[in-house]
């Protein structure tokens, strides 16, 4: 029909693509990218897999016999954590949300440090490894601004690095994101948004989250570049988060990564998930997850066998286990560390207070800078 | 030496500290073209660029973040929020986040970072524009809030929160920023923060305050001296957090005798601190009750009752007579 009258033609269009090169049953799709030809770094990455499930099990363990406080396992989700990771320089730096441990044991953040902090210590977060890499953040969101910032420092220094954000599902519906997503596309940062989809936010499922056919695609109303990956598929997830790095690396800008995965347990041990949907969908998407595929993967090149598979399974067992012992065994800290750290030097207004709890915990070593 | 406004002494105090420090940012809505609604940021971006003066999105949930992650990487961003009501989706990078970066990691990261706002009514401003609600901020562990109440103590005490490693609030008494001249000296030299001024020496009263109400208070000073043939002292706090109790309480150790003027709402005010710290450490130094004049527990009122809320000189002397009654 002619409307010659008014102007009526697309002014902006968008498409999302999702990539994955490793069916759930371990068959390849096509071509793997050149480093997933390589048999230490598959199974570096499956090690790395099996550790963090292994770390996860024996925290919820913990928890359970109240040795640990509440913790979020990353059960199901280790390929997107990992995979992540694994694509970052050692001089980018991780500002994770609460549920990427998996990616912070990548990066040489310890299993006792961690353990450390979920059981109740600061001292868990001032890592010995990345001492550059934010803490987890357990406020939902507002810790993608901090990515942008880390990332504008960068900028400004003209550096090579890259800042990773890595928030959830239910994290994208926070004005935070966007803020930080649409900032960053304004300037240009080297920062990546990692979204780690699980498809559950406690208890309100990801169709309830927003009407978005992905997430990904929230990156399209702040004019930088999104897409969705497989996050169950360590492969996929490394290999695009790894491109991306290296497009915001070379000042291409920041992007949007939307990992689909699934939380195959509770939100935390603080969280019963039967109150709020069905074991059928859980066992579904035990189906999907990301373990079983690279380990089939590595089956199928003849780069893994059950000896292989029971020899790690001893070796991560043991490295978990020789870190609850540390963290069993740490002494705890002095009550007057809670003034120590607050302000760069205690200020003489809160020199009386700190007296105070001196007084209530005497004979307590005193804690320097230095530790 | 110049005689400056405080608003100019906000921009002198920027320029001196983006000069020495090149660590230090400036961003914000408007900072950069235009110089601020108020033009405590003109001629910055002309001189230091666009890589430093930085015009951000209308981004409030943003700027406090960013600041944070700025300052972990050692930067040492100024960040202004154009009104303290807008402040508030920032709020939570400030409890969460900036207070506590320090102590969570036990000083591995740390957040060296300034939140610059207009505070405070008595400009005629249109609504959510003139609040004093410096006790929300007051009352978060790992913060500074600082309140200037003339322009040297505005350039002194800037430049130390710039320096200062910590997060800081600092807070500009709008009704104050063109309202009164003063010799400013740019030499860098800081002000100490966490510790109170003493304006005025006195012996029978106290009269403390902070921002814009010091004009006020010090107004009542002479009315008293000059009426009643009393010496009031007056304490400008000027660091609301931590509170510098010490000062405070030495004074009131001389006078016997305390009013405490803000205009920020009474209950649950910094008065009510004051007023607690006293009966706690000088209770036997109080000659009489120690009395706040205060806004009042409404929502302060749009431009044409604005006077009738604020405090005012009539209404400090008559309690500070109420409290020189005691002896």
């Amino acid at each position: 029909m002619m409307r010659p009258m008014v102007s009526d033609r697309v002014v902006a269009s968008f498409e999302i693509r999702s990539t994955r090169y490793v069916a759930p049953d371990g068959k390849v799709l096509g071509t793997l990218p050149d480093w997933a030809h390589d048999r230490k770094t598959l199974v570096e990455l499956y090690r790395a897999m099996t550790l963090t499930r292994a770390f996860d099990e024996r925290a919820v363990a913990l928890q359970r016999s109240g040795q640990l406080g509440t913790f979020a396992s990353s059960l199901g989700q280790e390929a997107v954590a990992v995979g992540v990771a694994s694509a970052m320089r050692e001089r980018d730096v991780l500002v994770p949300s609460f549920r990427e441990q998996g990616a912070q044991f990548w990066r040489g953040v310890t299993l006792v440090e961690l353990l450390l902090y979920w059981g109740g210590d600061e001292r868990g977060s001032d890592f010995a490894g990345p001492r550059e890499d934010f803490p987890v953040s357990v406020p939902v969101g507002s810790h993608a601004s901090h990515a942008a910032g880390v990332a504008m420092a960068f900028q400004l220094r003209r550096e090579p690095r890259v800042a990773v954000c890595v928030i959830g599902d239910g994290g994208t519906s926070k004005g935070d994101f966007y803020e930080a997503l649409n900032f960053a596309g304004v300037r240009s940062l080297p920062v990546l948004f990692v979204v780690n989809n699980n498809q559950w936010a406690i208890s309100v499922p990801r169709w309830a989250q927003t009407a978005a056919v992905t997430l990904a695609q929230k990156a399209v109303a702040a004019g930088i570049h999104g897409e969705q990956v497989d996050g169950n598929d360590v492969i996929a997830v490394r290999e695009r988060a790894g491109v991306l790095m290296e497009r915001a690396r070379d000042g291409n800008g920041p992007a949007v990564l939307e990992a689909v995965t699934y939380r195959l347990t509770d939100h935390t041990t603080a969280d019963d998930a039967s109150r709020y949907r069905n074991a059928e969908e859980v066992s579904a998407h035990w189906g999907l997850e990301p373990l079983a595929r690279v380990r089939t993967l590595l089956v199928e090149q003849g780069w893994w066998g059950r000896e292989e598979e029971e020899r790690l399974l001893a070796e991560v067992r043991d490295q978990v286990e020789s870190a609850v012992q540390e963290y069993l065994a740490a002494e705890p800290a002095p009550a007057t560390v809670m003034f120590d750290y607050l302000y760069a030097v205690v200020p003489r207004p809160l020199v009386a207070q700190r007296e105070e709890v001196a007084r209530r915990f005497p004979g307590e070593r005193v804690v320097t800078d230095s530790g | 030496m110049a005689e400056l406004t405080l608003v100019e002494a906000v921009r002198t105090a920027l320029a001196r500290a983006m000069e020495e420090d090149d660590t230090v940012l400036v961003l914000g809505e408007d900072v950069g073209t235009d110089g601020g609604v108020f033009r405590a940021t003109e001629g910055l971006l002309a001189r230091f660029g666009p890589e430093r003066v930085i015009d951000t999105p209308l981004s409030e949930a943003l700027f406090g973040g960013l600041a944070v992650g700025l300052g972990a990487q050692g930067f040492r961003p100024v960040v202004e929020f154009q009104f303290l009501g807008f402040l508030y989706p920032g709020l939570d990078q400030l409890v969460n986040h900036a207070s506590r970066l320090r102590n969570r990691t036990r000083g591995r990261l740390s957040c060296p970072m300034v939140i610059r706002s207009v505070w405070g009514g008595g400009i005629a401003a249109p609504e959510h524009h003139s609040e004093a609600t410096e006790a929300l901020l007051a009352h978060i562990p790992g913060l500074r809030v600082v309140l200037p109440s003339s322009p040297a103590r505005a350039y002194g005490l800037l430049l130390a929160a710039i320096a200062d490693p910590d997060p800081v609030v600092f807070l500009e008494p709008a009704r104050r920023y063109r309202s009164l001249r003063e010799e400013v000296v740019d030499d860098g030299q800081t002000l100490p923060l966490d510790r109170c001024a003493l304006l005025r020496r006195g012996a029978d009263i106290t009269l403390v305050s902070w921002g814009a109400t010091i004009g006020e208070v010090l107004e009542a000073a002479d009315v008293l001296a000059a009426e009643d043939g009393v010496r009031p002292e007056v304490i400008d706090v000027c660091t609301l957090k931590p509170l510098d109790a010490h000062t405070i309480v030495s004074s009131v150790a001389r006078t016997g005798r305390c009013v405490v003027v803000h205009e920020a709402a009474r209950s649950g005010g910094i008065g009510a601190e004051i007023a607690a710290l006293l009966a706690d450490e000088g209770l036997t130094d109080l000659l009489g009750p120690v009395v706040r004049v205060t806004g009042y527990d409404t929502v302060v009122p749009l431009s044409r009752l604005e006077a009738a809320y604020l405090p005012d000189v009539e209404r400090i002397v008559t309690a500070a007579r109420r409290v020189l009654e005691f002896s």
